[in-house]
């Protein structure tokens, strides 16, 4: 009994040194292992009058465990201290750079026609497109503008042959005729794109975007028209309340036709949409005329409906305060950075167009 | 469209204020463009007199005047004019007001050292007249009480700028406008009882009109006025014309421009003594030449209509006169022409001759061919109580039956089409304060058109005129309902966006570039396509439609690189064309890269950006895409705007029909000559349009989910093969063996040097083998090894390094 007091008293007093990892596991040999003082005590319980044995064995386990705990607490600090001090000699300027990483933008033209088909899918218009180089007849002749139209001089086209028959999209209507003359009614579309006038200044470029719209059913009536519009205008412009105002106006195509004004005043230098008086033309629509729908032979008696277009540069403008439609085209690294959008930024009706 | 609310008022009844004008108009569809106060800045133009003048010190034909505007302070003012002299009465402009004619704001300013505040001013500068030899010289008689006071006639009206839409040509006549603006309830329009000539004389100058296929002209009035006396317009007449920014010119010149803005009633006064034996209206021959009044000989083509003498063309009908012709103060007697010419006939003459004129504008968008006497009548009578003289009948020579135009209107169709309701009284009262005649029928109106309103033939004319006039404010909204039965975008319009985001997200830049392009530019890149030409470029370096989307990106990169970037990425997705027929185009994206990689990291090493870094942005672009990179084919056949050994085409398919894209360096000569100035440029192009897309959505696409988890074991293997032998050959050689068992194979390391002869390298790979249905043992592995080292050696030539 007094034999396994004195082994934990000795070795209480040995582990109560400041001792190195490889003196702990000396004692722990010593005491633990196989042939060590505290294992060999165990050989000897069967030894032990039965009276005193259980006594006896509780007793060990104790000095067992205790000592056995002292050791291991001993081990871990010292593995801890060594780490810690490694780890102070691996202290590091944290403020150093990141590893290089590249980020690409989207064009604000882009992105902005992502969120007018977004706008557009939700109430139920699916997107087409059309080639950039079209016939005079799709551009003009088809569209109700006879070659003998002066509507026609308001549209400085660029030709490809002598001839003028050959000729750049001067907007994205002849898209209309193309999807009315492939499809039969009911047309439910918007046709976003490239859209070509040779003129060149400060507010004009020769390549501009546009978003054509299309709606043709049994009874689409203006009302329609002005709700349509109206909603895209809202959601587009993400704001409660919007200033429109529809005004008579004519494109041959369209009868009867309309240009719309939105609401805007200048505050602090920025253009705060659906506020104020002055009023700002944002896009052209009407009903589609009869003449239209023949040449395309759908039967005016029967169906009718509303088309209208929208420049994309220019709402991209109003939406995100770009002043200069040059700078679209002129691919200033400064500028796309600036103006351009993260690619993981898709616009979406649940996730809101923009951040 | 300029136009001034007082002259709207000679035809309109109104107690209503301007502002409720602009409003009114532009609800109508007359938008207003602009308005511009021009009597305010004429106000400060002040009558005033020279008091002293001194020669400039500093300059010999300047002269220093002191100048008496009606206050206690003398202004003084340099002027060059020579007839700037003491006691002058003439025309004084402050610093501030703006000079008309040049619309430039005056300022104090030293003129050789010596300030001059103000300006004295001529005619020509204050668009009174073309007279620029020296200053404005008013009558002493006159004028001497007025000294201080405004010259200009205080004239509190603005000025309108209206954009008239090119189907109303009614509308480029005051009276016009004032009709509209009364059908809509804005004031009355006055009636007036027209004034006619009476008179007893014949016209004596003949006009025949000669009855010819095409002829342009169907009918032509005139009228001859002798023993004139053309002098300047009276006051009100000048006033007239400068408050809606025109020109005065003489009497028989400002009447006519008068009657025209007045009545949209273009007309034309010849010098009648001038014409020789009478007039012929008729179709050119090729060849003729006149000089029109804008000074400038043209040469006709056939088949233009002409005004003519016995002596040749005198003038283009509807467009310009001739200088032979043309009025001068010491006319004397004068024909004044007032016709109808069609259309379609001015708008091919003035589109062959390249000519513009204000009466082309007018006569092209459709004059009113009843205006032909109201026009002489008033233009005539008003030349007579000017300019004194005789005034002869009106002759009208006619080839064709003028038509009246009616429509049959079912009152119900402007509901369908507007979505709501007015009555019929309200469409009659509307229809007819237009100028419409109407006759009601059961269910329909006949409505009888108005000769000045070309516009109008059909039905839907008239619910167009009925809802302008009514207000588009009184369309209700019908909200849209949210319903979709169709997908928004096709497949391939969702393959587009997709390809677009993703190569953004690899650190490009979009842009958006003109789909033409520099024509020299164009010739590097455009591979074995022809050549495009647009026939009227915006400039030469915009001349032809591009056939690669590199030619400008990379002349963009270039301007980038100028403007101090220096590691840059940018790419576009748009069209390129290989034809000038609609639909020949293709999508491609294109992409450039400059500079390095991790330049100036305190981490990293930096390098070139290389061919490597373009395949990886592809390969990784269409892997995202959902396309399985073991199947890619890749060679290295570029165009030759690529650089010959750096550069590779990648395949979709083994038939090789879907090329996919093209990546690599950009060839050196190409870099030399455009002059741009990196480290390094590469690029990739991708063809959006040769993807044959699976009607399979991605998720039908894909295999059952099966993971093996029995062990797998990595064997590397170095052989020394041919440097020609392409690594992808060996890969294919390994994956040949057993798909089942080799799942991955790697290429780690490319070696060429010492230890290797020449001609030769040694490439090393590492292979995971692994089964899905047993662990494989040592002689299990020991096969495989044996059949790798076997089959690579026979199918590429390669000797396994020991």
């Amino acid at each position: 009994m007094s034999d396994i007091k004195n082994i934990k008293n000795d070795y209480l007093a040995k582990l109560n040194k400041n001792l190195s990892l490889e003196e702990i596991n000396q004692i722990k040999t010593e005491l633990l292992g196989k042939n060590g003082l505290i294992s060999s005590q165990f050989k000897n319980i069967g030894s032990i009058q039965e009276t005193d044995r259980k006594k006896f064995a509780s007793e060990l386990n104790q000095i067992k465990d205790d000592l056995q705990k002292i050791i291991n607490d001993k081990i871990s600090e010292i593995e801890s201290k060594k780490i810690n001090e490694k780890l102070e000699k691996e202290k590091i300027d944290v403020t150093l750079p990141e590893r290089s990483f590249v980020r690409g933008k989207i064009h604000p033209v882009s992105q902005t026609i992502d969120e007018i088909s977004s706008i557009f899918s939700e109430i139920g218009f699916s997107v087409e497109e059309g080639p950039d180089i079209e016939n005079e007849y799709n551009n003009f002749t088809a569209l109700n503008t006879p070659d003998n139209h002066p509507a026609r001089d308001m549209h400085d086209t660029f030709y490809l042959d002598e001839n003028k028959e050959i000729l750049l999209r001067t907007h994205t209507s002849p898209v209309q005729i193309r999807t009315m003359m492939k499809d039969k009614p009911p047309f439910k579309i918007i046709a976003p794109g490239r859209t070509y006038r040779s003129d060149s200044d400060q507010t004009h470029a020769p390549m501009f975007h546009q978003v054509e719209g299309l709606h043709i059913d049994k009874n689409i009536n203006m009302g329609h028209l002005k709700g349509c519009l109206n909603y895209f205008i809202k959601e587009f412009f993400e704001v409660e309340k919007i200033k429109m105002r529809f005004r008579p106006s004519h494109f041959p195509f369209t009868e009867p036709s309309a240009e719309v004004d939105i609401g805007y005043e200048i505050k602090d230098g920025k253009i705060i949409i659906g506020e104020g008086d002055q009023w700002l033309e944002i896009l052209g629509c009407g009903m589609v005329h009869p003449n239209v729908l023949k040449n395309v032979k759908v039967d005016p008696l029967k169906y009718q409906g509303y088309a209208f277009g929208i420049g994309i540069d220019r709402l991209a403008m109003l939406k995100y305060g770009i002043n200069d439609l040059r700078a679209f085209f002129e691919c200033d690294y400064r500028w796309l950075n600036h103006f351009g959008f993260d690619p993981l930024d898709v616009p979406t009706n649940y996730r809101g167009l923009s951040r | 469209m300029k136009i001034t609310f007082n002259w709207l008022k000679d035809h309109l009844d109104t107690n209503l204020k301007e502002d409720k004008l602009l409003e009114q108009l532009t609800n109508i569809g007359l938008e207003v463009e602009r308005v511009e106060n021009i009597s305010s800045d004429l106000d400060l133009f002040k009558i005033a007199k020279i008091v002293k003048t001194e020669k400039h010190p500093n300059a010999d034909r300047l002269k220093v005047c002191d100048v008496f505007v009606g206050e206690k302070e003398i202004k003084k003012v340099i002027c060059g004019a020579p007839n700037a002299r003491e006691g002058l009465i003439t025309i004084y402009a402050p610093p501030g007001a703006v000079i008309p004619k040049t619309k430039s704001k005056l300022v104090v300013a030293k003129i050789r050292n010596v300030t001059s505040y103000g300006m004295l001013c001529s005619e020509s500068e204050l668009n009174l007249s073309d007279e620029s030899d020296g200053i404005i010289e008013l009558s002493t008689k006159k004028f001497k009480k007025n000294i201080g006071k405004s010259y200009f006639f205080k004239n509190n009206s603005n000025l309108i700028d209206l954009s008239i839409t090119p189907n109303r040509p009614d509308c480029l006549g005051v009276k016009g406008i004032a009709r509209d603006l009364a059908a809509s309830g804005f004031g009355k329009l006055k009636s007036f009882k027209e004034k006619k000539i009476k008179s007893k004389n014949n016209q004596t100058i003949k006009v025949k009109i000669s009855k010819e296929k095409n002829q342009g002209c169907s009918s032509f009035g005139s009228c001859l006025i002798t023993n004139v006396k053309n002098i300047e317009s009276p006051k009100w007449l000048k006033d007239k014309l400068v408050s809606i920014g025109q020109k005065p010119i003489s009497a028989i010149v400002d009447i006519t421009n008068y009657v025209m803005f007045d009545l949209n009633r273009p007309l034309h006064a010849y010098d009648a003594d001038k014409i020789e034996k009478g007039i012929i209206i008729r179709n050119s021959k090729s060849g003729e030449e006149f000089t029109a009044l804008d000074n400038k000989i043209y040469k006709l083509n056939e088949g233009m209509c002409v005004i003519s003498d016995n002596k040749g063309v005198l003038g283009l009908g509807g467009i310009i006169g001739g200088t032979r012709s043309g009025t001068e103060l010491n006319t004397k007697n004068i024909l004044l022409e007032s016709a109808y010419f069609k259309p379609r006939s001015i708008r091919r003459t003035s589109k062959e001759l390249n000519l513009d004129t204000d009466a082309k504008f007018r006569f092209e968008r459709g004059i009113d061919p009843l205006s032909i006497e109201e026009g002489l009548n008033k233009a005539a009578l008003l030349i007579k109580e000017i300019c004194g003289g005789e005034i002869s009948k009106i002759d009208v020579q006619k080839i064709e039956k003028d038509k009246t135009k009616t429509v049959k209107f079912n009152t119900s169709l402007f509901e369908k089409i507007t979505g709501f309701k007015i009555s019929t009284k309200e469409m009659v009262k509307i229809l007819e304060d237009l100028g419409f005649k109407i006759k009601k029928e059961k269910k329909n109106l006949r409505i009888t058109i108005p000769t000045w309103r070309p516009d109008i033939s059909q039905e839907i004319d008239i619910v167009e005129e009925l809802v302008r006039i009514t207000g588009y404010d009184k369309i209700k909204i019908v909200d849209p309902i949210k319903e979709r039965t169709k997908s928004t975008l096709t497949q391939p319009q969702k393959f587009f966006h997709f390809l677009q985001r993703a190569i953004a997200s690899k650190g490009y830049l979009e842009t958006i570039t003109w789909s033409f392009t520099d024509a020299n530019y164009n010739d590097y890149f455009k591979d074995k396509n022809k050549e495009i030409k647009i026939i009227n470029p915006i400039s030469s370096d915009l001349g032809v439609l591009r056939n690669s989307i590199f030619s400008n990106l990379i002349l963009y990169m270039s301007k980038n690189l100028d403007r101090g970037a220096k590691d840059l990425s940018i790419f576009e997705i748009g069209p390129v064309f290989i034809g000038s027929n609609p639909g020949e185009q293709k999508t491609v994206v294109g992409g450039l890269s400059a500079g390095k990689r991790s330049r100036l990291s305190w981490i990293e090493k930096e390098r070139n950006v290389d061919v490597f870094d373009a395949k990886r942005d592809v390969v990784q672009t269409l892997v995202e895409a959902g396309y399985n990179s073991d199947k890619f084919f890749i060679d290295s056949e570029t165009p030759n705007y690529y650089h010959p050994g750096k550069s590779g085409r990648l395949i979709l398919n083994e038939n090789k029909d879907q090329l996919a894209a093209y990546f690599g360096e950009i060839h050196p000569n190409i870099i030399k000559k455009i002059d741009i100035k990196t480290d390094s440029l590469i690029g990739f192009e991708i063809f959006v349009d040769n993807f044959k897309l699976s009607k399979k959505s991605l998720n039908d696409q894909k295999t059952k989910f099966e993971v093996s988890d029995y062990q797998k074991s990595e064997r590397d293997f170095a052989f020394i093969i041919n440097k020609d032998v392409k690594a992808q050959d060996l890969i294919n050689a390994i994956s040949s063996i057993d798909q089942k068992l080799i799942s991955n194979i790697k290429v780690f390391d490319v070696y060429e040097g010492e230890n290797i002869p020449e001609n030769q390298k040694s490439i090393a790979i590492s292979v995971t083998i692994q089964s899905s249905e047993k662990t494989l043992n040592d002689n299990d592995l020991e096969n495989i090894n044996n059949s790798i080292i076997k089959t690579v050696e026979n199918k590429t030539g390669a000797k396994i390094r020991s």
